[in-house]
């Protein structure tokens, strides 16, 4: 039993909230708020560089053979500076995906790349009659004479602009219809029949929802063997939410630094803030429930190689609880900033906002709350 | 970073487990099940603490030149999980977590001698003097009075929320032997026998039904100055780190855990009609069982900065106020479960000795006044108000 960070980790962590404190000031985010790529190549070959892309991916694929600890210090340090590198998308959950599912020749075509900077991937699985259940997936996949014909619709998919490939989740088909079986393809930004319509995502960065239309692949883009993808699905989706659960602490941190802060030189009745009661038992609450995030978010990390029932109901716990409490922090530091609190004209709008988007991703507390419920067998999801 | 604990660790918690289930009775388990109270009757709660004073684990937190077992952080939590997971009875807090630390950290060989070894065996059963009527949350404006006279203090007043002081041999109390330029100047701690002429003790009855606490009279009680610990005047500081004992000695994540798997197996079970399957109670019992997740990580957190000898820091101040709220979540999702049984008062106590048939099935009779009860844990050791005042002040620096 030992919760204290390694040399090594400590190292990380330094480095990763110099490099955060540095690059990704308030500046920084206002002009990436505009940019249709949603982030900065430049950045992304720095990330490279740092080790950071690397630093999940096995060393048998270029990769440092890092952890979920060590993504969460990374995590927690991008909430801090709101960044929106595609860093999720393409090492948390694509080079995941591959790993878990993907056959060696396709781990040695990809992963390499990602930990290099060269390959950047999105996970397009989502569905709008889905809402957050995973299993749900109507789009199909239709083994043709040469490989794979995909059709079917997309929602919520993170940082798809950005992607050189996109892995789409599919139900196979036969000429009987569906087998029931879940497969992953890897399909490339800009193949025929793909449509986006991208968006910026509400907190910073691009998301899109992605329309398939007789989406021509080779038989090689089928990720793996074929077998059903939605375990190592759900693997890799509880344990990006262990890291989200680290960036929205870093998010929370900020905001109560910010606001305790605030509350010492805002002055008003002749007296800081922060002398009256009322704003100080606040401010207890607020940080109450930022420690409370921080230990979930440790949690799930610590979870994130259990056996996939304790896995699942850590990960749901965190994903509930951190939602819980990441909704009150984000609207106290509102309120207590007062009327500045809602303008543009301070940070503490695109930190609120990048909470409300966290507490939606992969389902919110309501339904986290119901899956543990579940996977507790207490009740059906 | 990982969670498990060492071979050796492993080693140690079969062992607690070992003695546990040799000498935990099947009597001491029931009535612990069927006491509506953090605090176990003393015939009960006595008989535990010799069983573990035989085995040389009377006071875990004591070192070791004083009878404590010397234990590691870890091996003090897994101590503490066991004996929630046993469903143990409650020892004597007031004597081993509150009385004992100030007397080994602030008492005369003297005093240690003679006390600690009583605390030990559980010879001795101790009440804690410090609330009285006018002196709550505001403690330290405290009014009751030791007046020096030869070798005797003369103490004259009143102390209120004495819990178990009509069981108790002995009390330690904040007393004011002077006025400073501050209230907390002038009060000092003292050992009181509670067979002392002039102390009388009236019974205080709390909504659950239960009678916990006292209100203790003073009149002219003479005690001798050498049961005063430490110097004169100094109580306070004293009494203050005998409070950071009540707020942080707790391992309180497996208990609640324990808590809450009593409440979630009445709700699958037909006694409640399988209360289990309405999805709300479901939910609500998965938000609870989140929360002890949260707290335990925090527990572990502050247990692993001690294993490596650094400091905790501010995280130990948050746990009281969540270890309040989440008992009594606990307990409000325990009437919910119950539903209609709940109307059914039983005033007789002990609930484990009725001399007759309870309205309700047995393990149905603590859980309302569990729950009447549980609305003191936010206002003893310091209300949830004051733990708030603290955390601005220590934690935010505010």
């Amino acid at each position: 039993m030992d919760l204290t960070l390694s040399d090594e980790q400590r190292l990380l962590r330094e480095s990763a909230d110099r490099f955060v404190a540095e690059t990704f000031t308030s500046e920084h985010r206002k002009k990436a708020v505009n940019d249709p790529l949603g982030y900065s190549p430049a950045i992304w070959k720095q990330f490279a560089e740092l080790g950071w892309l690397a630093l999940p991916i096995a060393e048998a694929h270029g990769g440092l053979g890092g952890g979920a600890i060590e993504i969460g210090l990374l995590m927690e340090a991008f909430g801090r500076g709101l960044v929106s590198e595609p860093f999720l998308s393409t090492v948390v959950i694509g080079a995941a995906l591959v790993a878990e599912c993907g056959t060696e020749a396709q781990k040695q075509a990809i992963l390499p790349r990602v930990a290099e900077g060269a390959l950047t991937l999105a996970f397009a699985h989502s569905e709008r009659a889905a809402r957050f259940d995973l299993a749900h997936v109507d789009t199909t996949a239709t083994k043709t004479a040469d490989g794979w014909r995909l059709n079917g619709s997309k929602v919520a998919v993170l940082d798809g602009a950005a992607a050189n490939q996109i892995i789409v989740s599919a139900r196979v088909a036969n000429a009987n219809g569906a087998t029931g079986k879940l497969a992953l393809f890897l399909v490339p930004a800009g193949a025929p029949g793909l449509t986006s319509r991208d968006y910026a995502r509400l907190g910073g960065g691009r998301g899109c929802n992605l329309d398939l239309r007789d989406v021509q692949l080779p038989a090689d883009a089928l990720l793996g063997d074929g077998s059903d993808a939605l375990p190592a699905i759900e693997t890799v989706v509880d344990r990006a939410m262990a890291a989200l659960g680290a960036e929205a602490v870093g998010i929370m941190q900020t905001l109560l630094d910010t606001t305790l802060e605030y509350t010492k030189i805002r002055k008003q009745f002749g007296r800081p803030l922060s002398a009256n009661q009322v704003i100080r038992h606040r401010l207890a609450d607020v940080a109450m429930q930022v420690d409370e995030a921080r230990s979930m978010a440790l949690r799930a990390a610590l979870m994130a190689n259990a056996e996939p029932a304790a896995r699942s109901r850590a990960a749901s716990g965190a994903k509930a609880k951190i939602g819980k409490c990441a909704r009150f922090v984000a609207e106290q530091a509102v309120q207590l900033h007062g009327a500045m609190g809602v303008t543009e004209e301070l940070d503490i709008g695109a930190y609120f906002k990048r909470l409300l988007a966290f507490d939606t991703l992969f389902g919110g507390s309501a339904h986290h709350y119901r899956r543990h419920a579940a996977l507790s067998g207490r009740a059906h999801a | 970073m990982d969670l498990t604990f060492s071979a050796e660790e492993r080693a140690f918690e079969q062992e607690v487990r070992d003695y546990i289930a040799e000498s935990l009775t099947p009597e001491m388990k029931r009535a612990t099940a069927l006491t509506p109270s953090v605090f176990s009757d003393p015939d009960i709660g006595m008989a535990w603490q010799r069983a573990l004073h035989r085995k040389g684990w009377g006071a875990p937190g004591w070192p070791v030149e004083h009878g404590g077992p010397d234990w590691t952080p870890a091996q003090r939590w897994i101590f503490e999980a066991e004996c929630a997971r046993a469903g143990v009875p409650n020892v004597n807090v007031m004597g081993v977590k509150m009385v004992g630390p100030v007397i080994i950290g602030f008492g005369s060989p003297e005093q240690q001698n003679f006390y600690l070894p009583r605390i030990l065996s559980g010879e001795d059963y101790w009440c804690q003097g410090y609330s009285e009527p006018g002196s709550g949350s505001d403690l330290s404006s405290l009014k009751t009075r030791a007046v020096r006279d030869g070798d005797d203090y003369v103490i004259n007043g009143t102390k209120i929320w004495t819990t178990h002081a009509h069981h108790a041999n002995r009390m330690f109390a904040l007393v004011r032997t002077s006025d400073g330029a501050r209230q907390q100047d002038g009060i000092s701690f003292i050992l009181i026998d509670m067979k002392t002429p002039g102390i009388t003790t009236r019974p205080i009855l709390t909504i659950g039904g239960d009678h916990e606490v006292n209100q203790v009279f003073f009149d002219d009680v003479r005690v001798p100055v050498a049961n005063r610990v430490g110097e004169e005047g100094k109580g306070w500081t004293y009494g203050k780190y005998l409070l950071e004992f009540e707020r942080g000695s707790g391992i309180a994540s497996a208990k609640l855990r324990e808590a809450l798997k009593t409440i979630t197996d009445l709700a699958a079970s037909d006694v409640t009609g399988r209360a289990i399957e309405d999805p709300d109670i479901a939910m609500r019992m998965s938000e609870v069982e989140v929360d002890i997740d949260a707290l335990e990580m925090t527990e572990l957190r502050v247990l692993s900065a001690l294993q490596t000898g650094q400091n905790p820091g501010a995280v130990s101040s948050l746990i009281k106020l969540r270890v309040s709220e989440i008992r009594q979540a606990v307990t409000r999702l325990g009437v919910d479960v119950i539903g209609q049984d709940g109307l059914a008062v039983e005033p007789a106590r002990p609930f484990y000795r009725l001399n007759h048939e309870p309205a309700i099935p047995e393990e149905l009779l603590p859980v309302v006044p569990e729950y009447l009860n549980g609305r003191a844990y936010t206002i003893f050791g310091g209300s949830s108000e004051i733990q708030r005042d603290i955390i601005a002040k220590m934690v935010l620096g505010l």
